[in-house]
Protein backbone atom coordinates (compact mmCIF):
# COMPACT_ATOMS: atom_id res chain seq x y z
CA UNK A 1 0.00 0.00 0.00
CA UNK A 2 1.48 3.16 -1.00
CA UNK A 3 1.99 5.83 1.63
CA UNK A 4 -0.10 9.18 1.09
CA UNK A 5 0.77 13.08 2.23
CA UNK A 6 4.08 12.18 2.64
CA UNK A 7 4.96 15.52 4.33
CA UNK A 8 9.36 14.17 4.87
CA UNK A 9 11.06 15.78 2.09
CA UNK A 10 13.75 13.08 2.21
CA UNK A 11 10.85 10.74 1.45
CA UNK A 12 10.17 12.23 -1.52
CA UNK A 13 13.33 12.75 -2.61
CA UNK A 14 13.92 9.20 -2.60
CA UNK A 15 10.55 8.19 -4.37
CA UNK A 16 11.75 10.76 -7.15
CA UNK A 17 14.73 8.98 -7.29
CA UNK A 18 12.84 5.56 -7.69
CA UNK A 19 10.82 6.89 -10.59
CA UNK A 20 13.73 8.41 -12.58
CA UNK A 21 14.90 4.94 -12.43
CA UNK A 22 11.72 3.45 -13.37
CA UNK A 23 11.45 6.21 -16.38
CA UNK A 24 14.91 5.30 -17.48
CA UNK A 25 14.30 1.37 -17.33
CA UNK A 26 11.25 1.39 -18.88
CA UNK A 27 12.15 3.54 -21.81
CA UNK A 28 15.33 1.39 -22.49
CA UNK A 29 13.30 -1.69 -22.57
CA UNK A 30 10.50 -0.12 -25.20
CA UNK A 31 13.64 1.35 -27.01
CA UNK A 32 11.64 4.85 -27.63
CA UNK A 33 9.69 6.79 -25.73
CA UNK A 34 10.06 10.48 -24.46
CA UNK A 35 13.09 11.04 -21.74
CA UNK A 36 13.61 14.92 -21.17
CA UNK A 37 10.25 15.71 -20.22
CA UNK A 38 9.35 12.74 -18.12
CA UNK A 39 12.51 13.73 -16.52
CA UNK A 40 12.16 17.21 -15.72
CA UNK A 41 8.29 17.00 -13.73
CA UNK A 42 9.30 14.02 -11.66
CA UNK A 43 9.22 16.12 -8.46
CA UNK A 44 6.11 17.92 -9.70
CA UNK A 45 4.10 14.62 -9.97
CA UNK A 46 5.69 12.98 -7.26
CA UNK A 47 4.59 15.69 -5.28
CA UNK A 48 0.91 15.86 -6.53
CA UNK A 49 0.30 12.38 -5.97
CA UNK A 50 2.33 11.32 -2.86
CA UNK A 51 1.94 14.60 -0.63
CA UNK A 52 -0.67 16.51 -2.35
CA UNK A 53 -3.32 14.94 -4.03
CA UNK A 54 -6.53 13.32 -2.43
CA UNK A 55 -6.82 9.80 -5.05
CA UNK A 56 -6.89 6.33 -4.18
CA UNK A 57 -5.82 3.56 -6.38
CA UNK A 58 -8.01 0.95 -5.45
CA UNK A 59 -11.26 2.73 -5.91
CA UNK A 60 -10.97 4.42 -9.55
CA UNK A 61 -14.20 6.29 -9.21
CA UNK A 62 -14.34 7.83 -5.52
CA UNK A 63 -16.11 10.61 -6.13
CA UNK A 64 -13.86 12.79 -3.72
CA UNK A 65 -10.57 12.41 -5.37
CA UNK A 66 -8.65 15.55 -7.01
CA UNK A 67 -8.22 14.93 -10.51
CA UNK A 68 -4.66 14.79 -12.53
CA UNK A 69 -4.41 15.11 -16.42
CA UNK A 70 -1.25 14.95 -18.29
CA UNK A 71 -1.95 17.90 -21.01
CA UNK A 72 1.65 17.01 -21.88
CA UNK A 73 0.76 13.61 -23.11
CA UNK A 74 4.37 12.46 -24.38
CA UNK A 75 5.69 12.68 -20.40
CA UNK A 76 3.79 9.20 -20.17
CA UNK A 77 6.50 7.35 -19.35
CA UNK A 78 6.84 9.35 -16.09
CA UNK A 79 2.77 9.30 -15.25
CA UNK A 80 3.17 5.50 -15.50
CA UNK A 81 6.09 5.35 -13.19
CA UNK A 82 4.10 7.22 -10.88
CA UNK A 83 1.08 5.16 -11.28
CA UNK A 84 2.26 1.42 -10.72
CA UNK A 85 4.17 3.34 -7.70
CA UNK A 86 1.19 4.19 -6.05
CA UNK A 87 -0.53 0.40 -6.72
CA UNK A 88 -2.73 1.32 -9.86
CA UNK A 89 -1.10 -1.54 -11.48
CA UNK A 90 1.68 -3.89 -11.14
CA UNK A 91 5.56 -2.40 -11.00
CA UNK A 92 6.54 -5.08 -13.69
CA UNK A 93 3.36 -3.70 -16.15
CA UNK A 94 5.72 -1.01 -16.94
CA UNK A 95 8.09 -2.90 -18.83
CA UNK A 96 5.74 -3.55 -21.76
CA UNK A 97 5.57 0.54 -22.33
CA UNK A 98 4.87 0.75 -26.05
CA UNK A 99 4.21 -2.92 -26.61
CA UNK A 100 1.27 -4.54 -28.51
CA UNK A 101 -1.03 -5.40 -26.08
CA UNK A 102 -0.08 -3.47 -23.36
CA UNK A 103 -2.12 -1.13 -21.71
CA UNK A 104 0.56 1.60 -21.05
CA UNK A 105 0.46 2.84 -24.77
CA UNK A 106 2.92 5.54 -25.83
CA UNK A 107 0.58 8.59 -24.75
CA UNK A 108 -2.20 7.91 -21.83
CA UNK A 109 -5.35 6.11 -23.25
CA UNK A 110 -8.03 6.13 -20.58
CA UNK A 111 -9.64 3.47 -21.94
CA UNK A 112 -6.50 1.12 -20.93
CA UNK A 113 -4.62 2.10 -18.01
CA UNK A 114 -6.44 2.26 -14.35
CA UNK A 115 -5.79 6.27 -13.10
CA UNK A 116 -5.74 7.89 -16.46
CA UNK A 117 -8.47 10.28 -16.85
CA UNK A 118 -8.82 11.41 -20.56
CA UNK A 119 -6.65 10.78 -23.33
CA UNK A 120 -4.20 13.43 -24.13
CA UNK A 121 -1.12 13.33 -26.31
CA UNK A 122 -1.81 15.51 -29.13
CA UNK A 123 -0.86 18.60 -27.55
CA UNK A 124 -2.76 21.69 -26.13
CA UNK A 125 -6.20 19.51 -25.45
CA UNK A 126 -5.32 18.62 -21.57
CA UNK A 127 -6.79 22.21 -19.85
CA UNK A 128 -9.85 22.38 -22.10
CA UNK A 129 -10.88 19.21 -20.33
CA UNK A 130 -9.78 20.47 -16.54
CA UNK A 131 -12.23 22.83 -17.07
CA UNK A 132 -14.62 20.25 -17.97
CA UNK A 133 -14.28 18.24 -14.79
CA UNK A 134 -14.18 21.26 -12.79
CA UNK A 135 -17.39 22.30 -14.26
CA UNK A 136 -18.78 18.84 -13.17
CA UNK A 137 -16.86 18.68 -10.29
CA UNK A 138 -18.65 22.38 -8.79
CA UNK A 139 -22.64 21.02 -10.63
CA UNK A 140 -22.13 18.09 -7.98
CA UNK A 141 -20.38 20.36 -5.15
CA UNK A 142 -18.19 17.81 -4.81
CA UNK A 143 -14.58 19.61 -3.44
CA UNK A 144 -11.78 17.69 -5.45
CA UNK A 145 -9.30 20.06 -7.81
CA UNK A 146 -8.19 19.53 -11.25
CA UNK A 147 -4.38 19.60 -11.72
CA UNK A 148 -3.01 19.44 -15.01
CA UNK A 149 0.48 19.50 -16.32
CA UNK A 150 1.38 21.15 -19.82
CA UNK A 151 4.11 21.70 -21.26
CA UNK A 152 6.40 25.10 -22.11
CA UNK A 153 6.10 24.39 -26.02
CA UNK A 154 2.58 23.50 -25.91
CA UNK A 155 1.32 26.59 -24.85
CA UNK A 156 2.42 27.81 -28.15
CA UNK A 157 -1.24 25.54 -28.90
CA UNK A 158 -4.02 28.41 -29.62
CA UNK A 159 -6.63 25.93 -27.56
CA UNK A 160 -4.76 26.27 -24.34
CA UNK A 161 -5.65 30.25 -24.55
CA UNK A 162 -8.97 29.54 -25.57
CA UNK A 163 -9.42 27.12 -22.62
CA UNK A 164 -7.36 29.55 -20.25
CA UNK A 165 -9.95 32.20 -21.18
CA UNK A 166 -12.64 29.68 -20.26
CA UNK A 167 -11.25 29.12 -16.86
CA UNK A 168 -11.18 32.39 -15.74
CA UNK A 169 -14.80 33.47 -17.37
CA UNK A 170 -16.46 30.63 -15.28
CA UNK A 171 -13.97 31.32 -12.25
CA UNK A 172 -12.78 27.76 -12.14
CA UNK A 173 -10.78 28.33 -8.89
CA UNK A 174 -10.32 24.20 -9.01
CA UNK A 175 -8.53 24.01 -11.57
CA UNK A 176 -4.41 24.04 -11.23
CA UNK A 177 -2.42 23.99 -14.11
CA UNK A 178 1.11 23.47 -13.20
CA UNK A 179 3.83 24.36 -16.59
CA UNK A 180 6.74 22.39 -16.72
CA UNK A 181 8.79 25.06 -18.22
CA UNK A 182 11.83 23.01 -18.94
CA UNK A 183 12.55 25.63 -22.06
CA UNK A 184 13.53 23.31 -24.78
CA UNK A 185 11.31 21.34 -27.35
CA UNK A 186 11.99 19.28 -30.31
CA UNK A 187 13.17 21.76 -32.47
CA UNK A 188 15.26 23.77 -29.97
CA UNK A 189 15.17 26.37 -27.47
CA UNK A 190 11.37 27.02 -27.04
CA UNK A 191 12.78 30.78 -26.93
CA UNK A 192 14.16 30.23 -30.07
CA UNK A 193 11.70 27.90 -32.20
CA UNK A 194 8.97 30.41 -31.03
CA UNK A 195 9.03 32.55 -28.10
CA UNK A 196 6.27 32.18 -25.54
CA UNK A 197 7.80 34.72 -22.78
CA UNK A 198 6.11 36.82 -20.86
CA UNK A 199 4.80 33.66 -19.55
CA UNK A 200 4.07 34.99 -16.05
CA UNK A 201 2.18 37.92 -17.50
CA UNK A 202 0.74 36.20 -20.46
CA UNK A 203 -1.74 34.10 -17.53
CA UNK A 204 -2.07 37.09 -15.29
CA UNK A 205 -3.50 38.76 -18.09
CA UNK A 206 -5.86 36.00 -18.86
CA UNK A 207 -7.27 36.25 -15.58
CA UNK A 208 -5.04 33.71 -13.52
CA UNK A 209 -3.57 33.73 -10.02
CA UNK A 210 0.41 32.74 -11.10
CA UNK A 211 2.95 31.32 -9.12
CA UNK A 212 6.72 31.04 -10.08
CA UNK A 213 8.68 28.42 -8.37
CA UNK A 214 11.76 25.75 -8.89
CA UNK A 215 9.92 22.72 -10.11
CA UNK A 216 12.58 20.56 -8.32
CA UNK A 217 12.36 21.93 -5.30
CA UNK A 218 9.81 19.65 -3.10
CA UNK A 219 9.54 22.32 -0.30
CA UNK A 220 8.34 25.15 -2.66
CA UNK A 221 6.76 22.80 -4.87
CA UNK A 222 4.02 21.90 -2.03
CA UNK A 223 4.24 25.21 -0.87
CA UNK A 224 2.64 26.58 -3.99
CA UNK A 225 0.39 24.20 -4.33
CA UNK A 226 -1.10 24.37 -0.68
CA UNK A 227 -1.34 28.54 -1.53
CA UNK A 228 -2.59 28.70 -4.72
CA UNK A 229 -5.30 26.21 -2.37
CA UNK A 230 -6.88 29.16 -1.14
CA UNK A 231 -7.24 31.59 -3.63
CA UNK A 232 -10.71 31.69 -4.85
CA UNK A 233 -12.24 33.22 -7.91
CA UNK A 234 -9.69 32.49 -10.33
CA UNK A 235 -7.71 29.49 -11.50
CA UNK A 236 -4.19 29.08 -10.63
CA UNK A 237 -0.90 28.10 -12.96
CA UNK A 238 2.46 27.37 -11.14
CA UNK A 239 5.03 28.23 -13.08
CA UNK A 240 7.80 25.40 -12.40
CA UNK A 241 10.94 26.40 -13.85
CA UNK A 242 12.72 23.06 -14.74
CA UNK A 243 15.41 21.32 -16.03
CA UNK A 244 14.79 18.82 -19.27
CA UNK A 245 16.47 15.51 -18.76
CA UNK A 246 16.82 16.43 -14.97
CA UNK A 247 19.04 14.27 -12.74
CA UNK A 248 21.57 12.52 -15.38
CA UNK A 249 24.24 15.08 -16.38
CA UNK A 250 24.39 13.74 -20.27
CA UNK A 251 20.24 14.20 -21.11
CA UNK A 252 19.79 17.72 -18.99
CA UNK A 253 19.33 21.05 -21.25
CA UNK A 254 19.47 18.44 -24.49
CA UNK A 255 16.84 18.89 -27.08
CA UNK A 256 17.73 15.85 -28.86
CA UNK A 257 16.78 13.70 -25.81
CA UNK A 258 13.20 15.14 -26.27
CA UNK A 259 11.73 11.79 -27.93
CA UNK A 260 14.94 9.41 -27.63
CA UNK A 261 15.06 6.95 -25.09
CA UNK A 262 18.48 5.98 -23.33
CA UNK A 263 20.45 3.15 -24.74
CA UNK A 264 21.90 0.29 -22.79
CA UNK A 265 25.40 1.86 -22.21
CA UNK A 266 23.63 5.12 -21.78
CA UNK A 267 21.16 3.74 -19.10
CA UNK A 268 24.10 2.10 -17.06
CA UNK A 269 25.51 5.31 -16.49
CA UNK A 270 22.88 7.62 -16.01
CA UNK A 271 21.42 4.72 -12.85
CA UNK A 272 24.89 5.26 -11.41
CA UNK A 273 24.51 8.63 -11.80
CA UNK A 274 21.09 9.04 -10.16
CA UNK A 275 22.65 6.41 -7.59
CA UNK A 276 25.55 8.61 -6.38
CA UNK A 277 24.12 12.40 -7.54
CA UNK A 278 25.32 14.54 -10.82
CA UNK A 279 29.04 14.95 -10.08
CA UNK B 1 -47.35 21.25 -46.27
CA UNK B 2 -46.57 21.65 -42.93
CA UNK B 3 -42.90 22.58 -41.99
CA UNK B 4 -41.28 22.51 -38.75
CA UNK B 5 -37.45 23.04 -37.76
CA UNK B 6 -35.49 20.92 -36.82
CA UNK B 7 -33.28 23.58 -34.36
CA UNK B 8 -36.32 24.43 -32.49
CA UNK B 9 -37.18 20.89 -31.72
CA UNK B 10 -33.91 20.20 -30.21
CA UNK B 11 -33.93 23.15 -28.05
CA UNK B 12 -37.54 22.36 -26.67
CA UNK B 13 -36.34 18.57 -26.71
CA UNK B 14 -33.28 19.52 -24.39
CA UNK B 15 -35.75 21.38 -21.87
CA UNK B 16 -37.35 18.46 -21.58
CA UNK B 17 -34.11 16.68 -21.06
CA UNK B 18 -33.00 18.73 -18.82
CA UNK B 19 -35.86 18.40 -16.34
CA UNK B 20 -35.93 14.64 -16.42
CA UNK B 21 -32.03 14.35 -15.59
CA UNK B 22 -30.15 16.69 -14.00
CA UNK B 23 -27.14 15.37 -15.72
CA UNK B 24 -27.26 16.70 -19.08
CA UNK B 25 -25.50 19.89 -19.35
CA UNK B 26 -25.18 21.91 -22.67
CA UNK B 27 -21.98 24.00 -24.30
CA UNK B 28 -22.58 26.46 -27.08
CA UNK B 29 -19.78 28.23 -29.36
CA UNK B 30 -21.43 31.76 -29.49
CA UNK B 31 -24.62 30.56 -31.87
CA UNK B 32 -27.10 29.34 -29.18
CA UNK B 33 -29.60 32.04 -30.66
CA UNK B 34 -29.07 30.08 -33.84
CA UNK B 35 -28.37 26.62 -32.49
CA UNK B 36 -31.54 27.31 -30.60
CA UNK B 37 -29.73 26.12 -26.92
CA UNK B 38 -30.53 29.58 -25.76
CA UNK B 39 -34.27 27.39 -24.78
CA UNK B 40 -31.64 25.08 -22.48
CA UNK B 41 -29.72 28.19 -21.14
CA UNK B 42 -32.87 30.29 -20.12
CA UNK B 43 -33.72 27.34 -18.25
CA UNK B 44 -30.95 26.18 -16.37
CA UNK B 45 -28.14 28.79 -16.51
CA UNK B 46 -26.09 27.06 -14.57
CA UNK B 47 -25.73 23.70 -16.52
CA UNK B 48 -25.26 25.93 -19.80
CA UNK B 49 -21.91 26.89 -20.66
CA UNK B 50 -21.10 29.36 -23.48
CA UNK B 51 -17.63 28.75 -24.38
CA UNK B 52 -17.31 31.83 -27.09
CA UNK B 53 -16.42 31.42 -30.29
CA UNK B 54 -13.58 28.71 -29.69
CA UNK B 55 -14.99 25.64 -31.08
CA UNK B 56 -11.81 23.54 -30.25
CA UNK B 57 -11.93 24.30 -26.27
CA UNK B 58 -15.67 23.76 -26.06
CA UNK B 59 -15.15 20.29 -27.29
CA UNK B 60 -12.39 19.38 -24.96
CA UNK B 61 -14.60 21.31 -22.16
CA UNK B 62 -17.53 18.43 -23.51
CA UNK B 63 -15.31 15.77 -23.08
CA UNK B 64 -14.47 16.58 -19.50
CA UNK B 65 -17.66 17.35 -18.41
CA UNK B 66 -18.45 13.48 -20.12
CA UNK B 67 -15.34 11.96 -18.08
CA UNK B 68 -17.16 13.63 -15.05
CA UNK B 69 -20.18 11.86 -15.85
CA UNK B 70 -22.27 14.86 -17.24
CA UNK B 71 -23.95 14.35 -21.00
CA UNK B 72 -22.88 17.24 -22.73
CA UNK B 73 -24.48 18.03 -25.54
CA UNK B 74 -22.27 20.47 -27.66
CA UNK B 75 -23.63 22.26 -30.55
CA UNK B 76 -22.76 25.18 -33.35
CA UNK B 77 -22.50 25.17 -37.08
CA UNK B 78 -21.99 22.31 -38.70
CA UNK B 79 -18.74 23.68 -39.95
CA UNK B 80 -17.31 24.76 -37.24
CA UNK B 81 -18.32 21.74 -35.15
CA UNK B 82 -17.15 19.02 -37.22
CA UNK B 83 -13.80 21.20 -39.32
CA UNK B 84 -12.48 23.38 -36.66
CA UNK B 85 -12.63 20.82 -34.50
CA UNK B 86 -12.08 17.64 -36.12
CA UNK B 87 -9.09 16.93 -34.19
CA UNK B 88 -10.13 17.85 -30.82
CA UNK B 89 -13.21 15.60 -31.78
CA UNK B 90 -10.70 12.58 -32.32
CA UNK B 91 -8.25 13.15 -29.29
CA UNK B 92 -10.55 14.32 -26.58
CA UNK B 93 -13.77 12.60 -27.62
CA UNK B 94 -13.79 9.58 -29.99
CA UNK B 95 -10.35 8.11 -28.73
CA UNK B 96 -11.50 7.21 -25.37
CA UNK B 97 -15.36 7.10 -26.48
CA UNK B 98 -16.63 9.65 -24.34
CA UNK B 99 -20.38 10.55 -23.54
CA UNK B 100 -20.27 13.76 -25.82
CA UNK B 101 -23.58 14.83 -28.03
CA UNK B 102 -22.52 16.89 -30.66
CA UNK B 103 -25.83 18.56 -32.37
CA UNK B 104 -24.93 21.07 -34.99
CA UNK B 105 -27.26 23.26 -36.90
CA UNK B 106 -26.90 24.59 -40.61
CA UNK B 107 -26.18 21.46 -42.32
CA UNK B 108 -25.31 21.54 -45.79
CA UNK B 109 -25.89 23.54 -48.85
CA UNK B 110 -29.17 25.14 -47.43
CA UNK B 111 -27.70 27.47 -45.02
CA UNK B 112 -28.27 29.61 -48.11
CA UNK B 113 -27.27 33.27 -48.24
CA UNK B 114 -23.81 32.71 -45.62
CA UNK B 115 -22.17 31.28 -48.62
CA UNK B 116 -19.68 28.08 -48.76
CA UNK B 117 -17.75 29.33 -45.58
CA UNK B 118 -20.88 28.50 -43.89
CA UNK B 119 -22.23 25.59 -46.04
CA UNK B 120 -20.92 22.43 -44.27
CA UNK B 121 -21.00 19.45 -47.12
CA UNK B 122 -18.32 17.36 -45.68
CA UNK B 123 -19.79 16.94 -42.50
CA UNK B 124 -20.97 13.88 -42.08
CA UNK B 125 -17.91 12.10 -44.61
CA UNK B 126 -15.46 14.28 -41.18
CA UNK B 127 -17.90 12.09 -38.67
CA UNK B 128 -18.23 8.94 -39.90
CA UNK B 129 -14.76 8.19 -40.84
CA UNK B 130 -13.76 8.68 -36.44
CA UNK B 131 -13.83 5.11 -35.16
CA UNK B 132 -16.35 4.82 -32.16
CA UNK B 133 -18.00 8.05 -33.67
CA UNK B 134 -22.10 7.36 -34.38
CA UNK B 135 -23.48 9.90 -36.77
CA UNK B 136 -27.29 10.67 -37.26
CA UNK B 137 -28.95 13.17 -40.23
CA UNK B 138 -32.69 13.30 -38.96
CA UNK B 139 -35.30 14.03 -41.87
CA UNK B 140 -37.46 16.00 -40.01
CA UNK B 141 -37.84 17.70 -37.02
CA UNK B 142 -40.24 15.03 -35.04
CA UNK B 143 -37.53 12.31 -36.23
CA UNK B 144 -34.60 15.18 -34.59
CA UNK B 145 -36.83 14.88 -31.20
CA UNK B 146 -36.55 11.45 -31.00
CA UNK B 147 -33.02 11.49 -31.93
CA UNK B 148 -32.15 13.35 -29.36
CA UNK B 149 -34.10 11.43 -26.92
CA UNK B 150 -32.60 8.37 -27.76
CA UNK B 151 -29.39 9.40 -27.95
CA UNK B 152 -29.49 11.24 -24.65
CA UNK B 153 -29.69 7.21 -23.37
CA UNK B 154 -26.80 5.74 -25.36
CA UNK B 155 -23.66 5.88 -24.20
CA UNK B 156 -20.88 7.16 -26.60
CA UNK B 157 -19.87 9.76 -28.97
CA UNK B 158 -22.41 11.18 -31.77
CA UNK B 159 -23.05 13.59 -34.37
CA UNK B 160 -26.08 14.56 -35.15
CA UNK B 161 -26.60 17.10 -38.52
CA UNK B 162 -29.13 19.51 -38.36
CA UNK B 163 -30.24 22.22 -40.14
CA UNK B 164 -30.84 26.19 -40.77
CA UNK B 165 -34.34 25.95 -42.64
CA UNK B 166 -37.32 24.42 -41.90
CA UNK B 167 -38.08 21.12 -43.32
CA UNK B 168 -41.39 19.26 -44.66
CA UNK B 169 -43.04 17.34 -41.86
CA UNK B 170 -42.41 13.76 -42.70
CA UNK B 171 -43.15 11.77 -39.61
CA UNK B 172 -46.15 11.55 -37.29
CA UNK B 173 -44.86 11.29 -33.88
CA UNK B 174 -46.83 8.87 -32.56
CA UNK B 175 -46.36 5.96 -35.20
CA UNK B 176 -42.35 6.20 -35.99
CA UNK B 177 -39.67 5.44 -33.19
CA UNK B 178 -35.94 5.96 -34.24
CA UNK B 179 -33.32 3.55 -33.37
CA UNK B 180 -29.74 3.95 -34.18
CA UNK B 181 -28.62 1.85 -36.70
CA UNK B 182 -31.99 1.30 -38.51
CA UNK B 183 -33.11 3.21 -41.89
CA UNK B 184 -37.04 3.00 -42.35
CA UNK B 185 -39.14 2.32 -45.52
CA UNK B 186 -41.41 5.22 -45.85
CA UNK B 187 -42.85 4.18 -49.20
CA UNK B 188 -42.66 0.32 -51.13
CA UNK B 189 -41.77 0.56 -55.01
CA UNK B 190 -40.26 -2.67 -57.16
CA UNK B 191 -37.89 -0.69 -59.41
CA UNK B 192 -35.86 1.19 -57.75
CA UNK B 193 -34.60 2.16 -54.37
CA UNK B 194 -34.14 5.79 -53.48
CA UNK B 195 -32.04 6.10 -50.44
CA UNK B 196 -31.86 9.49 -48.53
CA UNK B 197 -30.91 11.47 -45.70
CA UNK B 198 -31.92 14.78 -44.01
CA UNK B 199 -34.11 16.91 -46.80
CA UNK B 200 -33.67 14.96 -49.21
CA UNK B 201 -35.75 12.29 -47.77
CA UNK B 202 -38.66 14.53 -48.70
CA UNK B 203 -37.38 15.17 -51.61
CA UNK B 204 -37.19 11.29 -52.65
CA UNK B 205 -40.65 11.06 -51.69
CA UNK B 206 -42.18 13.66 -53.97
CA UNK B 207 -39.80 12.38 -56.85
CA UNK B 208 -41.32 8.81 -55.83
CA UNK B 209 -44.97 10.27 -56.31
CA UNK B 210 -44.19 12.10 -59.99
CA UNK B 211 -42.90 8.39 -61.13
CA UNK B 212 -45.51 6.43 -59.82
CA UNK B 213 -48.36 8.71 -62.27
CA UNK B 214 -45.34 7.61 -64.90
CA UNK B 215 -45.80 3.68 -63.56
CA UNK B 216 -42.13 3.82 -62.32
CA UNK B 217 -42.87 2.15 -58.76
CA UNK B 218 -39.83 3.76 -55.69
CA UNK B 219 -38.64 1.96 -52.77
CA UNK B 220 -37.97 5.30 -50.58
CA UNK B 221 -35.97 4.93 -47.53
CA UNK B 222 -34.88 7.22 -44.95
CA UNK B 223 -31.21 6.33 -43.74
CA UNK B 224 -31.02 8.64 -40.96
CA UNK B 225 -28.65 6.37 -39.42
CA UNK B 226 -25.74 6.80 -40.97
CA UNK B 227 -23.32 5.07 -39.00
CA UNK B 228 -24.26 2.27 -37.82
CA UNK B 229 -25.88 2.23 -41.24
CA UNK B 230 -28.42 -0.28 -41.67
CA UNK B 231 -26.95 -2.88 -44.01
CA UNK B 232 -29.66 -5.63 -43.96
CA UNK B 233 -32.01 -2.27 -45.13
CA UNK B 234 -29.51 -1.81 -48.00
CA UNK B 235 -28.92 -5.70 -48.91
CA UNK B 236 -32.69 -6.26 -49.11
CA UNK B 237 -32.97 -2.59 -51.04
CA UNK B 238 -30.52 -4.38 -53.31
CA UNK B 239 -31.77 -7.65 -54.38
CA UNK B 240 -35.43 -6.74 -54.15
CA UNK B 241 -35.04 -3.54 -56.71
CA UNK B 242 -31.45 -4.07 -58.17
CA UNK B 243 -31.04 -0.17 -58.47
CA UNK B 244 -30.20 1.82 -55.66
CA UNK B 245 -30.25 5.87 -55.96
CA UNK B 246 -29.05 7.96 -53.04
CA UNK B 247 -29.85 11.85 -52.16
CA UNK B 248 -27.49 13.78 -49.90
CA UNK B 249 -27.17 17.08 -49.54
CA UNK B 250 -23.29 16.63 -49.05
CA UNK B 251 -20.58 15.88 -50.70
CA UNK B 252 -21.33 12.51 -52.73
CA UNK B 253 -17.78 11.18 -51.34
CA UNK B 254 -17.35 9.94 -48.20
CA UNK B 255 -21.27 10.77 -47.08
CA UNK B 256 -24.20 8.65 -47.42
CA UNK B 257 -23.86 7.49 -51.22
CA UNK B 258 -20.37 6.12 -50.26
CA UNK B 259 -21.71 4.55 -47.02
CA UNK B 260 -24.27 2.97 -49.69
CA UNK B 261 -22.00 1.77 -52.05
CA UNK B 262 -19.88 0.54 -49.48
CA UNK B 263 -22.40 -2.39 -48.72
CA UNK B 264 -23.70 -2.43 -51.92
CA UNK B 265 -19.82 -4.11 -53.10
CA UNK B 266 -19.24 -5.73 -50.74
CA UNK B 267 -22.64 -7.59 -50.31
CA UNK B 268 -24.46 -7.53 -53.25
CA UNK B 269 -23.66 -5.50 -55.99
CA UNK B 270 -26.06 -3.60 -58.42
CA UNK B 271 -26.08 -0.24 -59.99
CA UNK B 272 -26.07 2.41 -57.43
CA UNK B 273 -26.02 6.28 -58.52
CA UNK B 274 -25.42 9.17 -55.79
CA UNK B 275 -27.04 12.24 -56.35
CA UNK B 276 -25.43 15.66 -54.00
CA UNK B 277 -22.98 17.83 -54.40
CA UNK B 278 -19.47 16.69 -56.79
CA UNK B 279 -16.07 18.01 -55.66
CA UNK B 280 -17.12 21.85 -54.97
CA UNK B 281 -18.06 23.87 -52.55
CA UNK B 282 -21.25 25.67 -51.89
CA UNK B 283 -22.21 29.20 -53.22
CA UNK B 284 -24.39 32.23 -51.57
CA UNK B 285 -28.15 32.62 -52.65
CA UNK B 286 -31.40 31.12 -51.15
CA UNK B 287 -31.78 27.62 -50.09
CA UNK B 288 -34.41 26.67 -52.84
CA UNK B 289 -32.33 28.23 -55.45
CA UNK B 290 -29.19 27.07 -54.71
CA UNK B 291 -31.02 23.12 -53.92
CA UNK B 292 -32.11 24.01 -58.00
CA UNK B 293 -28.26 25.02 -58.62
CA UNK B 294 -26.86 21.74 -57.57
CA UNK B 295 -29.62 19.25 -58.85
CA UNK B 296 -31.35 18.20 -55.47
CA UNK B 297 -35.23 19.24 -56.79
CA UNK B 298 -37.48 16.11 -57.07
CA UNK B 299 -37.56 17.13 -60.44
CA UNK B 300 -33.95 16.05 -60.57
CA UNK B 301 -33.89 13.08 -58.45
CA UNK B 302 -36.96 12.14 -61.15
CA UNK B 303 -34.62 12.93 -64.41
CA UNK B 304 -32.22 10.85 -62.88
CA UNK B 305 -33.60 8.17 -61.84
CA UNK B 306 -35.25 7.99 -65.65
CA UNK B 307 -31.83 7.77 -66.70
CA UNK B 308 -30.43 5.45 -64.29
CA UNK B 309 -33.37 3.05 -64.88
CA UNK B 310 -31.93 2.39 -68.82
CA UNK B 311 -29.43 0.47 -66.74
CA UNK B 312 -31.83 -2.04 -65.64
CA UNK B 313 -32.20 -4.45 -68.69
CA UNK B 314 -35.60 -6.02 -67.47
CA UNK B 315 -37.13 -3.18 -66.63
CA UNK B 316 -36.35 -1.30 -69.82
CA UNK B 317 -37.76 -4.36 -71.78
CA UNK B 318 -41.03 -4.39 -69.82
CA UNK B 319 -41.39 -1.01 -70.02
CA UNK B 320 -40.29 -0.47 -73.91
Amino acid sequence: MFEQGVKDIQKLKKIAKEIRKDILLMLNKAGSGHTGGSLSAVELLTALFFAKMKHDPKNLTWKGRDHFILSKGHAAPLLYAILAKCGYFKHEELFELRQLGSRLQGHPDCKLTPGIEVPTGSLGQGLSMANGIAMALRLDELSGRVYVLLGDGEVQEGQVWEAAMTAAHYKLDNVCAILDNNRLQIDGWVEEVKNIEPLAAKWEAFGWNVKEINGHDFRQILEALNEVELVKGKPSIIIAHTVKGKGVSFFENKAKYHGVAPTNDELELALKELEEGIK
Amino acid sequence: MKKASLREAYGRTLVELGKENKDIVVLDADLSGSTKTKMFAKEFPERFFNIGIAEQDMMGTAAGLAAAGKIPFASTFAIFATGRAWEQIRQSIAYAGLNVKIVASHGGITVGDDGGSHQAIEDVGLMRILPNMTVIVPADAIEMEQVIRTIAKYKGPVYVRGARIDFPVIYDDKDYHFQIGKGSILREGRDITLIAMGLMVHHALEAASILSLEGIECRVVNMSSIKPIDRDLIIDSAQKTELIVTIEEHLITNGLGSAVCEVVCEECPVPVKRLGIKDRFGISGKPDKLLSYFHLTPQDIVEEVKKVLQRKPRLVRAVG
